[in-house]
């Protein structure tokens, strides 16, 4: 597994699909894409990245336990729901704010971006946990 | 009413809080609970006894009308008032009973919970909440007579009790249903004014047995009534209060709650006179072959109880009346013997036969005295409130011959048990080592409250009778009646006849060695008995049980996958069989050639995984599976599962390449018969399946979920991918749900590989 | 068209249980993965197909032209996807132990608790 090719191959679409797996989650709400295909293409950059170097070379990278990234996940995704309950709506009910930018246009943000970026992560996590667990076996 | 049941049910939960902080003088504390409920009830009685009754309601579930009702009469007064009464006293007397116990607020905590149900039962108005009432003491009473659980005679009684009584309370329940169905009403207060349209109802039969199983199992009726013996290896404070003066006269209860609705009927008075009867004599025979305490005085209890059914069958205005004043002298002196007895049982050191006791009255003056006032008042002796029960009773049945004689036969044996329990372990002779003092003050005050009570009721029999009974009485009657208790009527025919029933009493307990030795010879017998009917029931059920788990349960997968998919081929056949087949053929888009392609080209990898004798080519099939998926989604107008399912299997595929680094390759065959009869079944599911796809697709939906998320997505959600929106905002709780199931997932994993005993670690 | 997909979800299903009821642990898993394909691929079908328009509006648009496939079934399933992978590796660790820990795949000798 551990070719020249491989690594080097894998050396230069780490980053790419990094950014990659951010544009599916950020266009997922008009386009194909969203939270849990953009953790899935995050995953597999670093997935690939341990089978072409090692587990801990990308733990190395990583430089966070995938566990903690779940966790993390998770807290985002539920911190999401919690704005609707102060203008008296029910928990995780979407709520848009819009973000005036200096060039004059504005910029909508809402709590299922939020949600959603929550997804990516719970799901870039878990799929790291399962991998880097079996591969340091 | 609702606040003083709060009260109670509150100081059963503070208990051994209570206990805890300061030990002394627990129940001592406790007691303010029943108290107010005591007063309160006191402060009614003018009221109640003018024939007035007070109703309390509220509202509990508006959608399904369930009101927490409660209802107070002359009936439940009294009840009420016997239960609180004694439940004061019995609150004294565990605090002393169970002195430097530290289980005494556990205990306490068990019995007051216990006494707030069954003053629910007595003042419930709406039938479910009698119901949940019930079950309770039910409940209670098992944790009591379990309460010693190391004992295994405690535990399998307690079983007993509960199954015997929770069974009934099944019973019970089917018949308040229908008597609700049939009165109109769950309000018990009005069911008891509609006897006549009750009793004329199509389910009166039905009614009336149901009813009666679930009274008769509380109250201990032939056949039912062998747990109440056994429940005796409750602590005696239990038994004292939940098996002789309350919880046992549940049914009792109910029954002459129900008098006006359902009595006045051939059927009620032939179920009740016969079983009261039954239970009347049986009781008291068994009593005498006893030399148990305990035991001796749960035999009459049983007896007593059936006594009670018995007058309530018989249903007359006398044999209520009797039945109200029996209820009242059997609570006193019952109470007051089992304390007495339990007594005994603790400052002996543990005796519990009676003929190895003897001569204690020097050492325990007090409680001797206490003894020979209930005794006697048990025996029927005058001048005590027994006699004038049994003068009521006696006059009260005259009509009935046969009731008279069975009323001398089990008069005899009370007299036995009263003198046994009352008399025997305090004179004579003392036994050689038997060692006692008298009890503490908490003790005492019990049964010297109750046993003065016994003579004191007596002389006071008039206010009592017409203030007590008689409100009572009315209730069950349902008509206004006049009670006069005498406690001297003069010389007359019902006064010989208590005469003749006092004299064969002395007689038989002097001959009560005899009843012993004739019991022993005879116990061979029980294992025809009701107790070893449900003893063989209950070890069949066991036996079944255990039986019907090693055959289903084999421990190998092949066989629960068998089970599941035939059981379930074999429902959706029969779905089909009854629609005639699938009908929908002509009905079926044209097929396109791409999806003709490819869907092939998946039919052929699935039989490739399936027939792959190697673990890389099955798991490349498999990927050619997951890719045609994806590419199935991409005709059919799923873009993003497409793209999910190919990242997935390249991810799965990566992940088995990781394991299956670590399992060895295919090894176990399995004989070709087992491969042919699983190669059937899935061919049947196969078929079964595809047979379910199409036909679910003839099913419509009037009005499909998702035009309202098509039209509202962009408006309301600002996305213009309707899945994506769906995910994180139409049902975004669904999808924190699937996100938190995957976190669990990962760390099952991880423990499962990282976390590992350290033991293992060292063998490595 | 539908009948292409049933014919697939049977055999799928079939396929995957055949699997399942085999011997080896590794087969099992492989089982699995046969049956979670035929499951999604069954909540598919039978929301109803209804052409290859994807359920996206188009810039600019308010309203949908054309009647676009069901949505609500490609949420289920594509969290189902996500799920059922979570699923198999998980289940693929937890035979990795069990082998290790009771030294043998095969599924048939598994069959006391208390090993």
């Amino acid at each position: 597994m551990t070719s020249i090719i491989f690594r080097t191959a894998t050396r230069y679409m780490f980053p790419p699909m990094l950014v990659f797996s951010a544009y599916v989650l950020l266009r997922g709400h008009h386009y194909p894409g969203g939270g849990f295909v953009g953790g899935l293409f995050a995953g597999s950059a670093f997935s690939l990245y341990a089978l072409a170097f090692s587990v801990a070379e990308a733990r190395h990278i990583l430089r966070m336990d995938p566990r903690d990234v779940t966790a993390a996940g998770l807290a985002v995704a539920l911190l999401s729901g919690l704005p609707p309950l102060f203008s008296r709506h029910a928990f995780l009910t979407g709520t848009w704010w819009a973000l005036p930018l200096p060039s004059g246009a504005t910029l909508d943000i809402g709590t299922p971006l939020i949600f959603d970026i929550g997804v990516y992560f719970v799901v870039f996590g878990v799929l790291l946990t399962f991998v880097f667990s079996l591969g340091e076996e | 009413m609702p606040i003083l049941l709060s009260i109670c049910f509150i100081a059963a939960v503070l208990a051994p809080l209570v206990h805890r902080l300061c030990p002394k003088y627990t129940g001592a504390k406790l007691l303010a609970a029943p108290l107010a409920m005591f007063v309160w009830l006191l402060t009614k009685l003018p009221e109640v006894g003018h024939g007035h009754s007070i109703t309390q309601s509220f509202p509990w579930v508006r959608k399904l009308g369930l009101e927490v009702a409660f209802h107070l009469d002359g009936l439940s007064l009294l009840f009420a008032a016997l239960i609180s009464g004694i439940g004061i006293l019995i609150l004294l007397y565990t605090q002393g009973y169970f002195k430097g116990d530290p289980r005494q607020g556990r205990f306490l905590m068990f019995i007051i919970a216990f006494m707030a149900s069954m003053l629910g039962v007595v003042l419930a108005d709406h039938l479910l909440l009698v119901f949940i009432f019930w079950e309770l003491t039910s409940f209670t009473s098992y944790l009591l007579i379990g309460f010693n659980h190391e004992n295994p005679a405690a535990r399998n009684a307690a079983l007993q009790a509960m199954l015997v009584t929770v069974l009934g309370g099944l019973f019970l329940l089917g018949g308040m249903i229908l008597l609700a169905d049939a009165a109109g009403t769950w309000r018990l207060s009005e069911i008891i004014t509609r006897g006549h349209e009750i009793t004329q109802h199509k389910h009166y039969l039905a009614i009336l047995i149901l009813v009666c199983i679930g009274a008769f199992t509380k109250s201990a009726q032939f056949p039912f009534h062998f747990w109440l013996p056994n429940a005796m290896q409750a602590p005696t404070p239990a038994s004292a209060y939940l098996h002789s003066s309350t919880m046992v006269k549940a049914g009792v209860y109910l029954l002459a709650r129900l008098h006006p609705a359902l009595g006045h009927t051939e059927e009620w008075t032939l179920i009740l006179t016969t079983i009261g009867t039954v239970t009347f004599l049986l009781g008291a025979i068994m009593a005498l072959g006893q030399h148990v305490l305990k035991r001796l005085l749960a035999y009459t209890t049983v007896s007593a109880l059936g006594a009670m059914v018995m007058l309530l069958g018989v249903g007359t205005k006398y044999t209520i009346q009797a039945l109200s004043v029996f209820i009242l002298a059997h609570a006193f002196y019952k109470a007051t013997l089992f304390m007495v007895a339990g007594g005994v049982t603790h400052e002996t050191g543990g005796e519990t036969s009676v003929d190895q006791l003897g001569g204690l009255r020097k050492a325990m003056p007090i409680s001797f005295a206490c003894a020979v006032l209930a005794g006697l008042s048990m025996g029927g002796f005058p001048p005590f409130f027994g006699f004038v029960a049994k003068e009521t009773w006696i006059h009260a049945v005259w009509d009935f011959p046969y009731l008279v004689v069975a009323t001398v036969i089990g008069g005899a044996a009370y007299v036995l048990v009263g003198f046994s329990t009352g008399l025997k372990p305090f004179i004579g002779k003392k036994p050689e080592g038997l060692h006692a003092h008298e009890v503490p003050l908490s003790m005492r005050i019990g049964p010297i409250v109750l046993g003065l009570g016994c003579l004191a009721l007596a002389f006071a029999c008039g206010p009592i009778g017409h203030h007590f009974v008689q409100p009572a009485a009315s209730a069950v009657y349902a008509k206004d009646l006049e009670v006069h208790l005498h406690l001297w009527a003069g010389f007359n025919k019902y006064l010989v006849v208590s005469l003749v029933t006092l004299a064969l009493g002395i007689g038989c307990y002097l001959l009560r060695p005899f009843f012993v030795k004739t019991a022993a010879a005879l116990k061979p017998l029980a294992k025809f008995g009701p107790d070893a009917i449900y003893q063989f029931k209950l070890d069949a059920t066991l036996r079944f049980a255990a039986w019907h788990t090693k055959k289903l349960q084999t421990g190998i997968l092949r066989d629960y996958i068998r089970v599941t998919v035939v059981s379930a081929v074999a429902l959706i056949g029969a779905a089909f069989w009854r629609a005639g087949g699938y009908q929908g053929w002509e009905n079926l888009s044209p097929i396109s050639p791409r999806v003709a392609i490819f869907g092939g080209l998946m039919i052929f990898a699935t039989f490739a995984t399936v027939r792959s004798k190697s673990r890389l080519r099955s798991i490349l099939s498999l990927g050619v599976v997951g890719f045609c998926m994806a590419l199935l989604f991409t005709f059919f107008g799923a873009p993003d599962l497409a793209m999910t399912q190919l990242v997935i299997e390249t991810l799965t595929v990566i992940l088995l390449a990781l394991a299956f680094h670590h399992l060895p390759v295919f090894r176990h065959g399995s004989s070709k018969r087992t491969r042919t009869i699983d190669a059937v079944i899935a061919a049947a599911v196969g078929v079964a399946v595809t047979l379910l796809v199409l036909a679910a697709l003839d099913v419509q939906t009037p009005t499909p979920v998702s035009d309202y998320y098509l039209e509202h997505s962009y408006k309301e959600a600002h996305g213009r991918n309707v899945v994506n929106v769906i995910l994180v905002d139409f049902r975004a709780l669904d999808t924190l749900g699937e996100i938190t199931v995957l976190a669990i997932a990962a760390l099952g994993a991880y423990a499962l590989l990282k976390l590992r005993p350290k033991k293992e670690e060292a063998e490595k | 068209m539908e009948v292409v997909l049933a014919i697939v979800i049977g055999a799928l299903y079939g396929g995957g249980l055949y699997l399942m009821m085999r011997r080896n642990l590794i087969q099992l898993i492989i089982g699995l993965g046969l049956l979670s394909h035929g499951a999604n691929l069954l909540i598919f079908t039978a929301g109803g197909l209804r052409g290859d328009v994807a359920p996206i509006l188009a810039e600019g648009a308010t309203k949908f032209a054309v009647t676009p496939a069901d949505p609500l079934p490609q949420a289920l399933i594509l969290t189902a996807i996500v799920i059922s992978f979570a699923v198999t590796a998980f289940a693929l660790v937890l035979f990795l132990r069990t082998y290790q820990t009771v030294g043998t795949d095969d599924v048939d000798e598994m069959k006391e608790t208390d090993t």
